[in-house]
């Protein structure tokens, strides 16, 4: 039984980079539950902390952030979060404030706003050894004295010291309820607040608390206002003549708050910190070399190709004993149903399918969130933004787009869950928006077979590669400007000043990364895995019925000479074709009819819906050539090669022509047909409007390019 | 009195006005960034673009577009700062 149920909530605030994380895994020990918080994207992370004593009490850690003056959603969460305006979220009965011990002055202008609040709150210095080792000596008692008597700790929570001391703190913060020292407001910035105070309590009824008198009064953006339902017209005229009575005392309203803090910090600071002998830490120097004008890029590609290969050839181990691990519980499964031959399916085509379809995305998920947990805790991810960030900047993007769209050559859906370490709200659905484009590898078989089968024979061996190589690029050629013109005309999203704290480096946690991975998977296999495996079930409960016995005796009577191989393979091509898969891809097939596909390539590109490579095995089975056909198969190269159109005006000419060759590709290079992408988009984004969208316009964008290449290829050949 | 995008790497001086009203001048102050402080251009980015600004014990990286508003006065008495750079 943990008390944590019925109700001492305290949350963890800190700015970025003060290792808050890591605190926060010390002091819960990993007895975590992570969610979402209502109607944004960001997560919720909660677990119990023991105070020591045997009172148990629920940690929330809220995002990293600088000030309390909203300008991202992580932002207005915590406001929110602190002053209980969450659904479904009580307002927190304390907080636990990490600063970091290096650079108190700067950090203490959050805990200072969050004093304002009025909430019971222990101040934890982290970081101690660093600022033991720069020198710095901290009265850490005149520090809590100057702050009304909150508890102030030196930790350092990568070496697991004072942990015991914070749990000790939280306990004395939440039995003893001090609130922090807060701020001297001047007289005529009180009158200020007090005359908003007062005109909004008075237009919406509520009671208005300082803190949201103060966010009312020095933030440009209305959040707090909205939340309050504090009306554009009733709000203008009152806040104007605050300003103006903020302004004519000498302050410029914008820039009242941190003044008044930093100058009272100052004083409260005085004394409390002594700088003796110390070292100067490693980071400049290493900077010096990372980020050098020629050395630095050097280093930054090394780096982030070593980086994809380990992605891209590191999984490819895990990936295929997953395969091997899916295929061999078909081989014991399958045999005893085959009496039933519809369950049969079912259960190692559908349900195993389906399982094995987001499995198999682990390895990636997992080895890519290991790297970018050692880029980001080590402080090199900051670095990868600062050199790359002149290349995104100009089509709205930022340099931390980079990492997403590099990994997106592996696979979209690693690279969407990876979207989230960019903070600008505009530029990560951005970058999440051009991700799928990029080509992964589950277009490399289609590439491979159309190459091997037509462009090779053909042309020969150069231009075989020179087509692969071009077809890995026209994802990335419509990919930049559609970026260009999501940020510019469609996101009505603010965009963010890109002001990034390039932080001191860090040997990065073990813990904390093996465990940031862990959550990021389980996350994907409980919220995209579902809908993955629906997806899969689906797929092949349309392209399994209706099965009539009929025809299989029907084919058998037909070819009477022909092996028991080729007949169970014309039987197969026979029932997709009459499934109802093949009955919509005959339906359709007008539609695909101007890029050259006939309804045998359509129907694979409508089954290639769970995963773009399906259509490879599609193919084979449409072609009569039998299941399980990969890109090297010389049977099915063969039979694409005489495949010729039965009827209409091209009757007795190739379909598999050079034009519908390129086309076909080309769709691929550009289409959504990737359910997991989508699954994924939608969890990443919030809901299913941009999953959507990002479908529409991938389709639409892919038939209307490969039309053109068709259309224009054929006239020319 | 210079723009702080003008600045050569290794420049320093002491901030002598911004633009408050800009988001991202907000962003700076809350880091500490006030009228009065001293700053120094560490280095640009490779391609010219962003700045590594320290100021406060700390550096930050911003864009030129968004270091055009803070105006140096490179010619300040700056005191020989410790080198805090962490």
């Amino acid at each position: 039984m943990s008390s944590s149920d019925a109700g001492v909530l305290v949350a963890l605030v800190g700015n970025p980079n003060t290792g808050k994380s890591t605190l926060f895994n010390a002091l819960t020990g990993l007895r975590q539950r992570v969610g979402n918080y209502p109607g944004v994207t960001v997560s919720r992370k909660s677990g119990t902390c023991d105070l020591g004593d045997g009172q148990k009490v629920e940690l929330v850690d809220l995002p990293g952030l600088y000030s309390l003056a909203a300008a991202s959603p992580d932002e207005q969460v915590v406001i929110d979060a602190l002053s209980g305006n969450i659904a479904g979220d009580r307002r927190p009965d304390a907080v636990v404030m990490v600063v970091d011990a290096t650079n108190l002055l700067r950090n203490l202008f959050l805990a200072s706003q969050v004093a304002e609040l009025g909430l019971p709150l222990v101040l934890v210095l982290n970081q101690a050894d660093v600022a033991q080792e720069q020198g710095l000596r901290i009265d850490t008692e005149l520090l809590s004295r100057r702050l009304g008597g909150v508890p102030v700790i030196l930790t350092s929570a990568w070496k697991g010291e004072g942990i015991p001391e914070v749990r000790g703190g939280l306990a004395e913060a939440l039995s003893r309820r001090t609130p922090m020292k807060r701020v001297t407001w001047p007289v005529d910035i009180a009158g200020a607040l007090a005359g908003v105070a007062q005109a909004a309590s008075a237009d919406t009824g509520k009671a208005i608390s300082a803190a949201d008198a103060q966010r009312l009064l020095f933030d440009t953006n209305a959040a707090t206002a909205e939340r309050l339902g504090w009306t554009l017209e009733r709000r203008e005229k009152p806040l104007r003549s605050a300003r103006e009575r903020v302004r004519n005392s000498g302050y410029n309203p914008m820039a009242a708050e941190p003044l008044v803090h930093y100058a009272q910090l100052r004083v409260v600071l005085d004394g409390v910190v002594t700088e003796g002998l110390g070292k100067a830490g490693r980071t400049a120097a290493v900077d010096r070399l990372l980020l050098h004008r020629l050395l630095g890029p050097v280093l930054f590609l090394g780096i982030m190709l070593g980086f994809f290969a380990s992605v891209f050839w590191l999984a490819k181990f895990p990936m295929d004993w997953i395969q091997l691990g899916v295929d061999w519980t078909k081989g014991v499964v399958a045999p005893p149903l085959s009496p039933y031959p519809m369950l049969q399916s079912l259960v190692a085509d559908g349900i195993l399918g389906g399982v094995g379809a987001f499995l198999v995305f682990l390895p990636q998920i997992l080895i890519l969130f290991l790297f970018i947990g050692i880029l980001e805790d080590s402080g090199y991810m900051a670095r990868a933004a600062f050199i790359m960030d002149r290349l995104f900047s100009w089509c709205g993007l930022n340099g931390k787009s980079f990492v997403p769209m590099l990994s997106g050559f592996a696979c979209a859906i690693p690279s969407l869950l990876s979207t989230r370490t960019i903070e600008d709200p505009k530029a990560r659905l951005a970058t999440a928006f051009v991700v799928p484009f990029m080509s992964c590898s589950a277009r490399f078989p289609i590439y491979a077979l159309m190459c091997a089968a037509f462009i090779g024979p053909l042309y020969g061996p150069g231009w075989e590669s020179l087509v692969m190589v071009g077809m890995h690029c026209v994802g990335l050629v419509f990919a930049v400007p559609t970026a260009f013109v999501l940020t510019r005309l469609v996101l009505k999203v603010k965009p963010q000043p890109f002001v990034l704290e390039l932080p001191r480096y860090q040997m990065p946690k073990p813990r904390d990364v093996v465990w940031r991975m862990w959550q990021n998977a389980a996350e994907f296999v409980s919220k995209a895995g579902t809908v993955i495996f629906a997806i899969t079930i689906i797929v092949w409960a349309l392209s399994y019925f209706p099965r009539d016995a009929s025809v299989a005796e029907r084919i058998r009577a037909e070819h009477p000479t022909e092996s028991a191989e080729q007949v169970k393979a014309r039987v197969q091509a026979a029932y997709v074709e009459q499934s109802y898969m093949g009955r919509f891809g005959k339906a359709i097939q007008p539609v695909f009819d101007p890029l050259g596909f006939d309804w045998k390539i359509t129907v694979g590109v409508l089954a290639s819906f769970p995963a773009r490579e399906v259509i490879v095995s599609t193919l084979g089975v449409t072609y009569s050539v039998g299941e399980g056909a990969e890109a090297d198969s010389q049977d099915l190269r063969k039979a694409m090669q005489d495949a010729k159109w039965s009827e209409g005006p091209r009757a007795g000419t190739p379909i598999f022509s050079l034009a519908a060759v390129l086309a076909l590709m080309v769709f691929f290079a550009l289409c959504s047909q990737c359910g997991p992408t989508i699954a994924t988009l939608a969890q990443e984004t919030g809901g299913w409007r941009w999953a959507a969208g990002s479908f529409v316009y991938m389709t639409t964008l892919a038939w209307i390019v490969s039309m053109a290449v068709y259309q224009v290829v054929i006239r020319l050949t | 009195m210079t723009p702080l995008s003008q600045l050569l790497p290794g420049q320093f001086g002491k901030l002598a006005s911004l633009n408050p009203e800009r988001g991202v001048d907000q962003r700076l102050m809350a880091l500490g960034l006030l009228p009065g402080m001293v700053l120094k251009l560490i280095r640009k980015a490779p391609l010219g673009d962003p700045l590594a600004v320290e100021f406060c014990g700390q550096v930050v990286s911003l864009r030129l577009a968004e270091a055009e508003n803070l105006i140096i006065d490179v010619s300040a008495d700056c005191p020989i700062q410790r080198p805090r750079q962490p």
